[in-house]
């Protein structure tokens, strides 16, 4: 069974290179490829997910849990079943949304190479494999979201994504080192035994890891920018994969959140605050995939607030509505988009009617995203607050459910009002006026996961769930709890649409608030500082450091001119004035030598002289 | 024997190149190719009947192909060769690089022959230093290097190449004073008077003579340092690279700056366990100073070649952190410590393909535009597709991305160290997000955009069109806006650069996805450098 494992992970990794390679030559085939592809894998998903296989290739040595392991328990088997299902249904969507004359090898390539990296990130048992998935997949994100590189703006929104949720993934290598130190082991299930201040820094850095790759607070922005991308990518990125990541990696290392403490209950603040605050920046967009981007990490936000506070069950619920859901929405979003050629809220009025089969899809799946019993998200949600302990949170957590019950009312509102037939259309690209066959079904599918899942609502379905995750024993939500957060969310719901109706003003000043533009989240990311210090320090590499070379070779020129002034002055001269002194004395010597006999006469009578007269001194 | 074949074999096919001045330049690169292909694959033979051991194996024991003959018997320094787990990654990476940059090189037109022969020179130089076992013969080899380095830069560079040749030599070769007076230093301070690398690392000198221990390091690291080149030595580096030919700042970049790491494993950290514990410290922070000085500045740079030579500094540190950490013997457990220092060593390899295919990929910038310039460039994955591809896969094995072999090295290399020194790991790890944010801005400015180019591609052997003279030919208002439309028609790279450039990738993902080929060979090695230092 362990073959079928290394299959799911290996035949989309394996067809995406081969796609990748081909080229264009491939673009005609790639899309039913890429079909056949995800359906095999979800076929694989269902075997392992019963197997629960493992599996184990050789990768680093010397410490235990170096190798590329990947195992599949519980939470596994649901994640690797929703990827699968999801890319399926995504894929679909695709092939039928992808203009003509993209790059459609490329695109598949890509995407299967993504549905690979996810589906073995959501298996793997050993930090190095791990690691080696979800970078991989951040990297294959930075080719979706930048996949029109000829358009401007497209890629420097993948460079976004990449740069930061690689800025969360440092997080996961210095996980990575706490974990050797305090466990000896690369295994991911021994985390749990780490203690102490190894076990902080573990902590740390698997939190700061998933707070990035799930965009949530204060690392939200990347998905704002992400929303570059085509509808397709949207569609499972920011559904089931890649900000589900985050959330799945919180709840598999739970158990060392709860042993540090502080670290479980950052995470659940971390969680209800961004579903907060990026529901709240929810409410105020006016472009539908943006709006859909926001509240995709206010959802997540449940999701990291479950794992914070030990609702395993009901952060996996939580993770699987939100993914059926929000994959719908964005499908639905596309499709908006390729026909109308819009996606503003403004152009999108009435576009549920003109299109009915995607726009039941859309409301059934906006309805769930309000949280209106029965549909999923209004169980999975309570079975979230219902772990909650602690006023305060409890009051932020039922304030952003409060929230996505708003931002789920403007898009009903728009989409389900009477078309005036006087919206802009075709503002960002010419649109087709008509909705796949093919999409309509993928829609369709999502909604009824979307509305099905409220089962989660029933204990016999909610108790073998926690069976199932080995989290018996957690907290549910009582009757009281469930009709509550229902009225409310109806409440709420009414009363965003009578508002959009009635005060239509009201929603533009909404609008154009400081929070429709992210709340000023995206200058947290920016590179400015980073290339501040750049050049700073390049000026000090170039005029310090290397004028310092530079200045310690021309000294050295200086000191050899020096030396060899005072070689030619100094010693040369002296040299040179001792040969003239000598030959000075030697002119000196030759004067006596005249010839003339008197004159030697003389000088032998005076030198006798001088000798006497010294003889007559030394002897005295 | 078989060693001393590989490491002569390339000198010998120079003896013939500068013997037959009438050789054609298109056969003189054929021999070339040939030379190096022989080479490699003499090497790969020696891989292939290399027994790597299992537990720690390498350094003092389990070396093969040694050869061991008298030199200089006065001072005991021989011609001692020989072949561990430690120098068979980096012969075979040498190997594979200056094959890369014979088959890159085969349409070169100026003068062919004696370029050939100055590369097969430099080959066996490099060859020479990682085969050698001797201090003064490593010494020999390692400043043949330098030499060899210095004439390409000079003879076949552009831009101000006479001043950066200069500047290389002078500084390197000071350096390589430092390591002399060092390595005098090691001879001294031996019981029994050698030069041997094997019997100094078995009995270590200067054991009980801390001072001396210390300053005799201190020679061996400042001339390793500037050779590696480590922060604030590296100032040689962006000018040389800049102003060197394609092929030349491949090696430089690929080789030459591993002999100096390569000194320290080798040299530095078993011959001197007590003062490399000492001072581990020192090497930890010179290297975190190294991989953040390197990514920032390489941030800053404009120019694409000094923005990949930054980006060696930054991935040299890496391999000092993870040296260093090996120092810590106190703070961490042999396991991290040995998982640190594999990182360090497989970085070496990993750094020598992927920033090789760089440096190779730059060349192109120059052949078709006689500029290395952001600013010049735009929007080429539209003309130039596989050059874009190529540099895309490139950009993303340097900074890091898992299934490239950069991963598994710098993931070892924090893995392991963060226990031996937590706070400079952690400073270390930003260096990935910064290596990643600066190629992928990179890979935007030159890849994505209007195609912009600086000027109408030179015919071959053609004077090019100067890069200032096109403004103000097409009007200084639309200069940077509007280009003549001849000038977006550039070539794609042609075969035999992709020849040279595609398996060097490939190779970088082979050790990135299957990482057991090198680990194997590696780890004993490590494990036994870890156990020497820690004595």
């Amino acid at each position: 069974m362990s073959a079928a494992l290394a299959a799911l992970v290996l035949v989309p990794a394996v067809s995406g290179v081969g796609l990748l390679l081909s080229g264009r030559r491939a673009d005609r085939v790639a899309g039913l490829l890429a079909v056949a592809v995800t359906a095999v894998a979800l076929l694989l998903a269902a075997t392992v997910a019963i197997a629960r296989p493992r599996l184990s290739l050789p990768f680093l040595g010397v410490v235990e849990g170096g190798d590329l392991r990947l195992a599949v328990d519980g939470l596994s088997a649901v994640l690797v079943l929703l990827v699968a299902g999801i890319a399926l249904l995504v894929t679909g969507f695709a092939v039928a949304d992808l203009p003509d004359d993209a790059a459609r090898g490329r695109f598949f390539g890509y995407l299967l190479l993504f549905v690979a990296a996810m589906l073995a990130t959501v298996t793997a048992a050993t930090v190095p494999a791990l690691l080696l998935a979800w970078e991989v997949m951040g990297a294959t994100s930075y080719a979706l979201i930048g996949f029109r590189w000829e358009e401007r703006g497209k890629l420097a929104a993948g460079t976004r994504a990449f740069v930061t949720t690689r800025a969360g993934d440092l997080g996961l290598y210095v996980a990575a080192g706490a974990a050797l130190a305090a466990t000896g082991s690369l295994v991911l299930a021994d985390l749990d035994t780490a203690e102490g201040g190894w076990a902080d820094l573990a902590a740390a850095g698997v939190l700061v890891a998933a707070l990035g790759k799930s965009a949530q607070l204060p690392f939200s922005a990347w998905l704002s920018a992400a929303m570059q991308g085509p509808s397709p990518v949207s569609a499972l990125l920011h559904s089931a994969t890649m900000v589900a990541a985050g959330g799945y990696l919180l709840l598999r290392v739970q158990p060392l959140l709860a042993t540090t403490g502080w670290a479980a209950t950052a995470a659940a603040w971390a969680g209800a605050l961004t579903a907060l605050v990026l529901g709240a920046v929810a409410v105020a967009q006016s472009d539908l995939k943006q709006l859909l981007a926001a509240s995709t990490a206010a959802q997540i936000g449940f999701v990291v607030l479950a794992a914070g506070v030990g609702a395993t069950a009901g952060g996996t619920a939580q993770l699987v509505a939100h993914a059926a859901v929000k994959a719908g929405l964005f499908v639905a979003a596309g499709a908006w988009l390729t026909a109308l050629g819009t996606k503003q809220l403004a152009g999108l009025r009435g576009a549920a009617r003109r299109y009915p089969g995607v726009g039941a899809a859309a409301t059934v799946a906006a309805l769930a995203l309000a949280g209106v019993p029965p549909l999923s998200l209004w169980a999975t949600k309570d079975e979230v607050l219902a772990g909650v302990q602690g006023t305060a949170l409890t009051v932020v957590g039922l304030a952003a459910a409060v929230i996505s019950a708003v931002y789920a009312g403007r898009i009903l509102a728009v989409v389900l009002a009477r078309p005036t037939e006087e919206e802009a259309l075709d503002e960002e690209e010419p649109g087709t006026r008509r909705v796949p066959v093919l999409t309509r079904t993928a829609a369709g599918v999502l909604a009824v996961f979307a509305a099905g899942l409220g089962v989660f609502a029933l204990p016999a379905v909610a108790d073998p769930l926690e069976d199932l995750l080995g989290a018996q024993g957690e907290p549910s939500p009582g009757l009281g709890d469930l009709l509550l957060s229902g009225g409310l969310a109806v409440a709420a719901l009414a009363l965003t649409v009578a508002v959009s109706r009635a005060r239509p003003a009201f929603v533009r000043a909404v609008e154009r608030s400081p929070l429709s533009s992210w709340a000023g989240l995206g200058h947290l990311l920016s590179p400015r500082p980073a290339l501040a210090v750049a050049r700073l320090l390049a000026a000090v590499d170039d005029r310090g450091i290397d004028r310092a070379v530079t200045a310690v070779a021309s000294g050295t020129r200086r000191a050899a001119a020096v030396s060899a002034r005072t070689d030619a002055g100094l010693v040369d001269g002296a040299v040179r004035g001792i040969a003239r002194a000598v030959r000075r004395a030697g002119a000196a010597a030759r004067r006596p030598q005249t010839g003339l006999l008197h004159q030697y006469y003389a000088q032998a009578a005076a030198g006798l002289g001088v000798l006497l007269v010294l003889l007559l001194v030394v002897r005295q | 024997m078989l060693l001393t074949v590989v490491v002569f074999l390339p000198l010998l096919a120079a003896g013939v190149l500068v013997a037959a001045p009438g050789l054609a330049g298109r056969a003189a690169i054929g021999l070339w190719v040939a030379a190096s292909a022989v080479d490699l694959l003499l090497v790969g033979w020696m891989w292939w009947r290399f027994e790597p051991g299992t537990g720690a194996s390498g350094v003092v024991d389990g070396l093969a192909y040694e050869v061991d003959l008298q030199w200089i018997p006065t001072v005991d320094a021989g011609y001692h060769i020989g072949v561990d787990g430690l120098s068979l990654p980096l012969l075979a990476l040498t190997g594979v690089l200056f094959l890369a940059c014979a088959v890159y090189s085969l349409r070169e037109p100026d003068r062919p022959r004696t370029y050939a022969a100055l590369f097969l020179f430099l080959q066996s130089a490099c060859l020479g230093t990682f085969a050698s076992l001797d201090l003064i013969l490593f010494f020999v080899f390692f400043d043949l290097t330098i030499v060899g380095m210095y004439f390409v830069i000079a003879g076949w560079g552009h831009g101000d190449a006479r001043r950066s040749a200069l500047k290389f030599f002078l500084y390197t070769f000071i350096g390589s004073l430092a390591l002399l007076v060092g390595f005098i230093g090691l001879f001294l301070g031996s019981e029994e008077r050698t030069f041997d690398m094997v019997a100094l690392a078995a009995d270590p000198p200067l054991a009980d003579s801390p001072l001396a221990g210390g300053l005799v390091l201190l020679a061996i690291g400042l001339g390793l340092a500037v050779k590696t080149p480590l922060f604030p030595f590296h100032t040689w580096l962006p000018d040389a690279h800049t102003d060197a030919p394609a092929a030349g700042s491949a090696v430089l970049a690929g080789i030459l700056l591993k002999l100096g790491t390569y000194g320290f494993v080798r040299i530095a950290m078993p011959i001197l366990p007590d003062a490399w514990q000492r001072w581990a410290m020192v090497a930890v922070i010179v290297g975190v100073i190294s991989v953040l000085w390197g990514a920032f500045v390489a941030l800053a740079q404009t120019d694409v070649k000094r923005m990949i030579a930054y980006t060696s500094v930054n991935h040299m540190g890496y391999v000092l952190l993870g040296l260093g950490a090996a120092g810590l013997v106190a703070s961490a457990d042999e396991g991290a410590r040995t998982v640190a220092t594999v990182g360090a060593m497989y970085q070496m390899v990993s750094h020598g393909l992927l920033t090789g295919a760089l440096f190779l990929l730059s060349g192109w910038f120059w052949s078709h535009g006689h500029t290395y310039a952001f600013d010049r460039w735009g929007g080429l994955a539209r003309p130039a597709p596989v050059f874009a591809a190529c540099l895309a896969v490139a950009a993303f094995g340097s900074l890091g991305l898992p299934g490239f072999s950069g991963f598994i090295a710098e993931f070892q290399v924090f893995t392991g160290a963060l226990q031996a020194t937590p706070v400079a790991t952690v400073i270390a790890v930003v260096g990935i997000l910064v290596t990643a944010g600066l190629f992928l801005l990179a890979l935007q400015r030159l890849l994505t955009g209007d195609t912009t180019v600086p000027s109408a591609e030179p015919e071959d052997g053609g004077e090019s069109v100067r890069p200032e003279e096109e403004p103000a030919r097409a009007g200084r208002a639309v200069a940077t806006t509007v280009r003549p439309p001849t000038a977006t028609r550039i070539r794609d790279l042609r075969g035999h650069e992709t020849a040279s450039i595609v398996p060097l990738l490939a190779l970088a993902l082979v050790l990135g996805l299957l990482p057991r080929v090198l680990l194997d060979v590696l780890e004993p090695a490590a494990a036994a450098v870890v156990e020497l230092v820690a004595r």
